[in-house]
């Protein structure tokens, strides 16, 4: 267990930037909060792959780099592989004493929803497997977005994207989201964790701890996108901190098996809620989709309960 | 030079004790016939800790790349192994790693493309890559194999090559044939492969840098540009490196081979296990009278235009073997001929007679007979002064 670990953001704020102001990421996205909150957390070098997708094109464009750490982009599906190569390589060195045995570094990958939910997660899952010694971080704003709000295996049920439009007889996306979380937490690995960077302290904590793991560690950050679920780019934090106030995403961790639910609403909120702050979801307040936000908000409830029932029995 | 020791060894592990001598930091693999057994034996040598090697067996063929990529961008010096369809999958990650400039060595034991889905040898894999950015060298023999398996780490590493190689052999008919190979002593390759350090590390904390970037319109040509300047100049390397290979082994490393050019009239160009065929028969003609030859690339990519026409121009006719077809290239050609007609006409012989033989595929054997049949159309094309069909078929039901 590694619950002993403390934030202390006096000292946390005095940590170097390692993703350096000046990217190209919209106003209002929550991704560089959740890169920049993670990376301050973890102590010493770190070495980072990412995916392609929003956070590579936009802090990437050569002869600029936003990165003041290693740096490694090489395809979509495989920012998990990649950094698990680098890790190997990180053994070997050490072995033949290239690089010191003291040398202390922390492996992270970056990707997005569509990266990790689905073109990537048989490498993910590869790598959890062979336990190599990193961190995988998905950044999930729920869609493609870098090529613009396409639906994904982490889309939700009944919102809109350009591929899961709302039309005249579909309301949006007519599939529920994957459990992703879950599907991590089976490869039975020392650590995992859904998270959001509304609650900072919550997501720092979680980032020490996967650093600190004896194994592969995953962390599932919801990253509110302003371009995708249509609101005004000052309201990502709000829009976060509903989502876990509604239990749409629950802020919790699987660790070494025993699972914490971190998080629990005074007031558990109606997922309307959440689901009338976006304009990927306007289309479910027809009353012709009355049914539909009945069987999204049951369906939150039965995750819920689940996973409060799942912290009772572990 | 050192004296080698004679083992009877299969192709497949051949390249696996160069392996074991080369001792790369990360070696991330996934097993496919008939390349399984260089990722078998590695594996044994990581367990009886002869190697030092981290060893990753990876769930895919793209995820062995994937890692490949990840841990030469870390500064090590790194292997894998593949075939077909397995190569086929890695596709994406090959560009990768040669935009990137990692000097990754990759054996290939070549075999056919589904679909159908065929296990036996032809060269429809590594050929469907020849633009992918990575050097390509066929072996004839298991031997050649192994040698130019270690020679490919010098190439790929060398600092004003910084590009990764393909080191090809023939599925099953060198990979599983068991044959006497020459080993080196482990000293002596230690010796010549040195030691790797890469001129940027991900590991390299203090001095961090950012690989794979994302290039705009303003500087992708530029990279591209300097990618294929390295390329251009990679045979003066491969020549170097050969040629120090070749005093240390005592084995000729030819970038051509040639046999009986001197003064062929006829010649066959192929690649890997069928040139030992055709030498076999062109012996025997040229024992008959015949004057005939066989050209050999041993290097394919970059591709030996200058030593291949140089050898054949002064021929009355020459055949192109290919074991893969382009499809939908001119007359349907195999890629060796397309490159070498390409050559002849760039470096200024024209009115040469060259014909194309697509053979092998899926594994179909080569016969003596098949390629005695060659050097008899070669005469007819010559005497007759009428070419015929461009490409033709060896050993083939129609």
């Amino acid at each position: 267990m590694t619950d002993r670990i403390r934030i202390n953001l006096r000292q946390i704020v005095n940590n170097e930037e390692r993703l350096a102001p000046g990217h190209r990421l919209c106003a209002g996205c929550a991704e560089p909060a959740a890169v920049r909150q993670i990376l301050h957390a973890i102590e010493g070098p770190v070495v980072v792959s990412t995916a392609t997708g929003c956070l590579e094109v936009s802090t990437t464009v050569y002869p600029y780099t936003s990165w003041r750490v290693p740096w490694i982009h090489s395809a979509f599906e495989n920012a998990s592989t990649t950094i698990a190569g680098a890790e190997a390589a990180y053994k070997a060195l050490k072995r033949t004493g290239k690089i010191p045995e003291d040398r202390q570094i922390t492996f992270v990958a970056f990707g997005g929803d569509g990266a990790s939910y689905d073109i990537g997660l048989q490498w993910i899952s590869g790598v959890l497997e062979r336990g190599h010694k990193v961190i995988y971080v998905c950044l999930n704003n729920e869609a493609y977005m870098n090529t613009g709000i396409q639906r994904s295996g982490a889309t939700p049920r009944g919102a809109h994207t350009t591929t899961s439009p709302a039309g005249e007889v579909l309301p949006g996306k007519t599939q529920w989201r994957k459990p992703f979380t879950r599907i991590m937490a089976a490869h039975d690995i020392p650590y995992v964790a859904q998270a959001s960077p509304h609650n900072y302290r919550d997501l720092m904590m979680k980032a020490k701890k996967a650093a600190a793991a004896d194994g592969p560690a995953v962390l599932n950050v919801l990253v509110p996108c302003p371009r995708g679920w249509r609101y005004e780019s000052d309201q990502t934090m709000a829009i976060a901190k509903l989502a876990a106030d509604t239990c749409y995403w629950p802020l919790y961790e699987v660790d070494h098996g025993k699972t914490i639910v971190n998080y629990k609403p005074r007031e558990k909120l109606p997922v309307a809620e959440w689901l009338k702050a976006q304009g990927r979801f306007r289309h479910l307040f027809r009353p012709a989709y009355a049914g539909l936000l009945q069987e999204i908000q049951a369906k939150v409830d039965e995750e819920w309960e689940r996973l409060l029932k799942e912290e009772a029995n572990s | 030079m050192v004296t080698s020791k004679y083992m009877p060894l299969d192709g497949a592990n051949a390249v696996s004790q160069a392996m074991r001598q080369i001792d790369p930091d990360v070696v991330a693999a996934y097993p496919i016939t008939p390349q399984t057994a260089v990722v078998q034996n590695f594996s044994q040598f990581v367990a009886d800790g002869i190697v030092h090697t981290e060893f990753v067996a990876v769930e895919s063929e793209h995820a062995a790349m994937s890692a490949c990529v990840g841990a030469s961008a870390a500064g090590a010096r790194v292997m894998t192994a593949t075939s077909a369809n397995g190569l086929a999958l890695m596709w994406e990650m090959l560009y990768i790693a040669s935009g990137m400039r990692l000097p990754i060595v990759m054996t290939v034991v070549n075999r056919a493309l589904s679909s159908p889905l065929n296990i036996h040898c032809d060269h429809s894999d590594s050929m469907g890559a020849r633009d992918s950015g990575w050097l390509q060298l066929y072996a004839e023999t298991g031997q050649e194999a192994y040698d130019n398996t270690i020679q490919a780490i010098r190439i790929a590493e060398h600092p004003d090559l910084l590009l990764p190689v393909m080191s090809c052999q023939d599925g099953f008919i060198t990979g599983h044939g068991v044959e006497r190979v020459g080993i080196l002593p482990d000293e002596a390759v230690r010796e010549f492969v040195g030691q790797y350090k890469a001129k940027y590390s991900l590991l390299d904390v203090d001095n961090p840098v950012t690989m794979g970037a994302w290039d705009f319109t303003d500087y992708y040509f530029e990279h591209k540009r300097q990618q294929t300047e390295a390329m251009n100049n990679a045979m003066p390397i491969v020549r170097a490196v050969s040629e120090e290979y070749e005093r240390l082994s005592g084995r000729p490393q030819p970038i051509v081979d040639c046999f009986g050019m001197d003064d062929a009239e006829y010649a066959v160009v192929v690649l890997s296990s069928t040139a030992g065929t055709s030498r076999a028969v062109a012996r025997q003609l040229r024992a008959q009278g015949w004057k005939v030859g066989v050209v050999k690339p041993r290097v394919f990519r970059p591709f030996p235009a200058q030593e291949i026409v140089e050898a054949i121009k002064g021929c009355k006719a020459v055949a192109v073997l290919d074991r893969a077809i382009s499809f939908g290239a001119l007359y349907g050609s195999g890629p060796l001929f397309t490159d070498t007609t390409s050559a002849l006409y760039n470096l200024g012989v024209t009115g040469l007679p060259i014909v194309n033989y697509i053979y092998g595929l899926g594994g179909r054997d080569t016969l003596p007979s098949m390629i005695e049949s060659v050097y008899r159309d070669l005469r007819q094309v010559a005497e007759s002064g009428d070419r015929g069909a461009p490409v033709r078929y060896l050993g083939l039901r129609e």
